[in-house]
């Protein structure tokens, strides 16, 4: 028995100890196992050339997709604006899912309700579970606003979200001026992505479009405000903050629409904030009258930014800029939109990260290297390498669309570390694990999930995207900016130098090159 | 600082009474009409909780419920480590549920082995409309194509799948045929259906019976010479290894254990559980229906128990054993003597630790009252527990074997009941889920994962029980607890700044 008291064993150490051996051993018979060497066949199999194309044959199977569904997005995106309870008219088992992604991300609370429709819904229609959904939320939560979204069960049985809020305050379960904006999130169209955009797309209507009806169309009178729309984006609370101390830096009037930079990084201190922080109701009111809207991250916002533009703002959008370049597009266009001078705070810092490349590129240029998530953090992550001398041989968004695989192409045709580099629209990491074994890179950018990858293909794994599920408080570090273009660096260069050591720290072999000195 | 040392039980029963009375008054008055029966004070010498359970949640609040999907994928089919398991629907209820329950299996991921996959057929809006049958089918070809190795797939349902009338059965047995007989389950597991997940184990418990016991040659695929000393494990998902920590002590009382629902399970152990000479049940909520049904049709007893603390261990190897001969009898005096050392060394360390702190507990499946006992045994209180998606007969096993007088309970409990219960009542540690987790300790309370053991675990058997106590030392004594008032912040602090 190798368990103590003094030395407490738990599942990383006890299960190697030869009595669990002997256990799991014995166990096997039962299993009725493969034969070992078919195994070994099999897996030799799936790293060949043939099997990628029979993989990449594949039409109807998602193996490992790196996605989630939209209504995941729109509480997100509800989540931050004041006071707001994300309301999901569907059955409640999603709501727990949400919930659960987000707090194991973030490592915070993440607060939402369902109606939590069951069979008699299914067959007659969930205005009960609305009507009595809104006053108990109303009620025990005391939300300033409640953002409706709506899952894939609501969206098939064919729920009418704007009647059914309608009746809902006619039948008194909220006062008839409560903000109760909604939005239709089917799981079964895009990805959590679209849910933000649809989230995002239908507060702004309910405010600037006469909340349903109810009130008088907002008249625009546009002052020299800008907002920004940050994205579904898992850095949010690092990224959210730099942001707006670069804008305070230039002195600009802003506004941040759905900022859930603090509802997702509260404080321990013996109290728990439901709601901290976000977009006042106030401010999203009047963002409408902004000089323009700057979105971080178009493909979270292809419908929320026309409908931006048709209220006659200005409207830019960037794809997740990181590094130099990307930040440089921004704070320009922030200043040529603003009118404001763009402070020598900000030109000392971008001084900073081009001496960190300058004394760190050696490293990283001609490395190979394979990025997965997100449209937009795709697109940033591979023009930042570009602009470091590596090469993102391998993109792959399994949201990304037709447009997506355009642009991103003729990114990587853009320069000369982009030649022979493939983006791959709509495909999973299953599909990545082939490209891996066929044609290898030297490192593997993306979240959590790629750990299998790394395990299976011998790729080293840098986590940068969302999930982050094993890994602590990455989230609370900025990447945008110049100051997080530095976080980016540093999280490259981190792994590229704990991979030279692991590969040299063999004593008497390899440890002529265990420098401590690079 | 326990409670029960300063107050009486008829005191605490009076303040108990009346925080339900409190929290209730928030709820529109039909709201509060149906949660009153949903929260009671725990009265010794009654044969339940007093509390209505398996009813459907109220809309608008934050159960912490989820959905017969999970309750069959996420608990139930999922684990089984040789089969794809394919979340037919929208992505998202796979995503969620990908590798999140800790279900360790030993074999070769994406060769032989499948948990910590995620296999999904992504339905779009076409798939919608059209139906999701044809794609199915070519599903079921590419991973048979591309995963030679599987030995069985299940088809899991999400919401879609019932409402637009998917004819997934007749699908799984067109293919099985094609495929030369190969088990094909489809699992009507639509998370609409049902109040919570409870009614997704019974689902999967029922395929079990009618697409694998019933498909079962009558000699048996399963070629091994049987013992008197068959066993099989029922209902134990192997949390962070928790079937392990189990199996090993049935092994070493003496029994032999042909097969392991489902953590780290196969198809093969599946098939093999007709011929136990017992089956051992640990979760009984997910897999009673299974293991009634095995008693009835094959004629196996099925014995409950709990590997969670010492005393519950010795009981329940005892009980075991109770089946057996003397052998048996005998090998489990012997193990619970042989690891009465370890035992005393995990009380004799841990204990002053923990003595006279008190617990609450809201966790789902057999947890809320099997833990108890761990507790008890570091010289803890539980002083209010419920159950997720408890049904009546688990509050009847909840009053009759585990809680004391005046406990506090509270069935399918929201955020905003848990949050003021756990307000006054001031326990010194909270187990319960990662939706729960950072709202208590924001709050400042200590907390402890009790789906997934916090990353660690076991926690069942011996071993798992030194894990288990040493887990519940660092949450409640963590030196953080004492640093989340700013000092400047803190009343007496204040004032001596103010004086100076």
């Amino acid at each position: 028995m190798a368990q103590s008291a003094e030395h407490v064993l738990d599942h990383l150490e006890l299960f190697r100890g030869p009595e669990y051996q002997q256990m799991l051993a014995k166990k096997k018979i039962f299993e009725n196992p493969r034969d070992p060497a078919e195994v070994e066949r099999i897996k030799e199999w799936t790293k060949t050339a043939e099997y990628r194309e029979k993989n990449f044959a594949r039409e109807a199977l998602a193996v490992n997709p790196a996605k989630a569904c939209q209504p995941l997005g729109a509480v997100f995106a509800s989540v931050g604006f004041e006071g707001t309870l994300p309301f999901v008219h569907g059955s409640q088992g999603c709501v727990a899912y949400y919930r659960s992604h987000l707090s194991r991300h973030f490592k915070e609370p993440s607060s939402c309700v369902s109606s939590s429709m069951t069979e008699d819904a299914a067959v007659f229609g969930g205005l009960n579970n609305m009507i009595d959904g809104l006053a108990n939320s109303y009620n025990m939560y005391r939300p300033k606003m409640i953002a409706v979204s709506t899952t894939c069960m609501a969206e098939v049985i064919g729920d009418d979200l704007n009647a059914f809020i309608k009746t809902s305050k006619e039948k008194g379960s909220v006062p008839a001026d409560f903000d109760v904006p909604f939005a239709h999130t089917p799981a079964f169209v895009g990805s959590h992505v679209t849910g933000y955009d649809n989230a995002l797309k239908g507060i702004l209507e309910h405010f600037w479009d006469g909340k349903a009806g109810t009130a008088p169309k907002l008249k625009r009178k546009p002052n020299g405000a800008i907002n920004i729309i940050g994205g579904f984006d898992g850095y949010t609370v690092g990224n959210l903050r730099e942001i707006k101390r670069i804008l305070a830096l230039m002195g600009v009037q802003h506004t941040i629409l759905a900022d859930n930079s603090e509802v997702f990084d509260t404080p321990t201190d013996g109290e728990f904030r439901m709601y901290d922080g976000g977009t006042t109701l106030e401010d999203a009111a009047n963002a409408v009258h902004a000089k323009a809207t700057i979105s971080m991250q178009q493909w979270c916002t292809e419908k929320t930014l026309p409908f931006v533009a048709e209220h006659g703002q200005d409207v830019v959008s960037f794809n997740y800029p990181v590094g130099l370049s990307a930040t440089d597009e921004f704070i320009v266009a922030l200043s040529r939109i603003s009118g404001k001078e763009i402070p020598e705070q900000l030109a000392r810092e971008r001084g900073r990260l081009v001496d960190a490349i300058a004394d760190s590129s050696a490293h990283i240029h001609g490395k190979k290297f394979a990025i997965y998530g997100d449209p937009d953090l795709c697109y940033g992550l591979a023009a930042f390498l570009l602009e470091l001398g590596a090469e993102p041989t391998h993109v792959l968004s399994t949201n990304g669309n037709k447009a997506w695989h355009e642009k991103m192409q003729s990114l990587l045709a853009s320069s000369p570390f982009g030649q022979g580099c493939q983006a791959y629209p709509g495909r999973d990491l299953w599909h990545m694990r082939s490209l891996l074994f066929t044609e290898p890179v030297d490192f593997l950018i993306g979240n959590t999930y790629g750990k299998y990858l790394e395990r299976d293909t011998g790729t080293p794994l840098i986590r940068i995207g969302f999930p982050v599920f094993d890994r602590h408080h990455h989230h609370r570090s900025p990447l945008w900016g110049y100051q997080g273009g530095l976080n980016v660096l540093v999280k490259i260069l981190d792994k590229i130098f704990d991979e030279i050591d692991k590969k040299t720290n063999v004593l008497g072999k390899t440890d002529y090159s265990f420098d401590i000195i690079r | 600082m326990s409670l029960a040392t300063t107050q009486s039980i008829a005191e605490i029963r009076a303040r108990n009474k009346e925080l339900i009375e409190e929290v209730l008054k928030v709820y529109p008055e039909k709201t509060a009409k149906r949660r009153a029966k949903h929260l009671n004070v725990h009265q010794a010498g009654k044969s339940d909780c007093g509390v209505k359970s398996n009813i459907k949640s109220i809309p608008g609040v934050m159960t912490i419920r989820g959905c017969a999907y999970a309750g069959s994928k996420g608990v139930v089919w999922g684990p089984i480590k040789d089969m794809v398991h394919i979340s037919h629907g929208p992505v998202g209820c796979g995503q969620y549920s990908w590798g999140s329950r800790r279900n360790y299996y030993v074999g070769t991921t994406g060769i032989d082995s499948f948990v910590t996959l995620q296999f999904t057929s992504d339905f779009q809006e076409k798939d919608i409309v059209f139906g999701g049958d044809k794609k199915l089918v070519k599903i079921l070809d590419e991973i048979q194509e591309l995963f030679p190795l599987n030995n069985g797939i299940t088809i899991q349902s999400e919401c879609p799948i019932g409402l637009i009338g998917d004819d997934i059965e007749a699908v799984s047995r067109a293919k099985s045929k094609e495929y030369g007989g190969k088990t094909i389950v489809p699992v009507r597991c639509e998370g609409f259906r049902g109040v919570s997940q409870s009614l997704g184990h019974h689902i999967a418990n029922d395929a079990v019976r009618d697409w694998i016991f019933d498909q079962l040659e009558p000699d048996g695929k399963s070629k091994f010479e049987p013992t008197p000393y068959d066993v099989a494990i029922i209902g134990d998902y192997n949390i962070g290894g928790d079937a392990w920590s189990s199996r090993i002590l049935l092994e070493e009382m003496g029994l032999r254990v042909i097969a392991q629902w489902s953590g780290d399970g196969s198809l093969a152990e599946l098939e093999a559980t007709p011929k136990a000479k017992l089956n051992i049940l640990h979760c009984y909520r997910s897999m009673n229906y299974i293991s009634r049904h095995m008693e009835e049709k094959f004629g196996i007893p099925w014995c409950e128990y709990n590997f969670f603390g010492p005393s519950k261990i010795a009981e329940s190897l005892r009980k075991i054993a109770g089946y057996f001969d003397d052998k048996i009898k005998e090998g489990a005096e012997r193990v619970i003597e042989k690891y009465q050392p370890l035992v005393n060394a995990v009380i004799a360390k841990y204990r002053p630790r923990l003595e006279g702190k008190t617990v609450m507990l809201y966790v789902g499946g057999l947890r809320p009252r099997h833990v108890i006992g761990a507790y008890e045994d570091l010289g803890m209180e539980v002083i209010g527990t419920g159950y997720e998606f408890g049904h009546n007969d688990d509050y009847q096993r909840t009053a009759q074997h585990y809680v004391k007088d005046s406990t506090l309970i509270y069935d399918d409990v929201n955020g905003y009941e848990f949050e003021r219960f756990v307000e006054k009542l001031q326990p010194d540690l909270v187990g319960s889920g990662i939706k729960e987790k950072y709202v208590f300790q924001k709050m400042g309370v200590p907390f402890r994962q009790m789906h997934s053991w916090d990353y660690s675990g076991p926690y069942h058997g011996y071993d798992g029980f030194a894990i288990f106590a040493r887990d519940m030392d660092m949450a409640v004594n963590s030196p953080v607890w004492k640093k989340t008032k700013a000092p400047w912040k803190e009343a007496s602090r204040a004032k001596l700044l103010a004086a100076e």
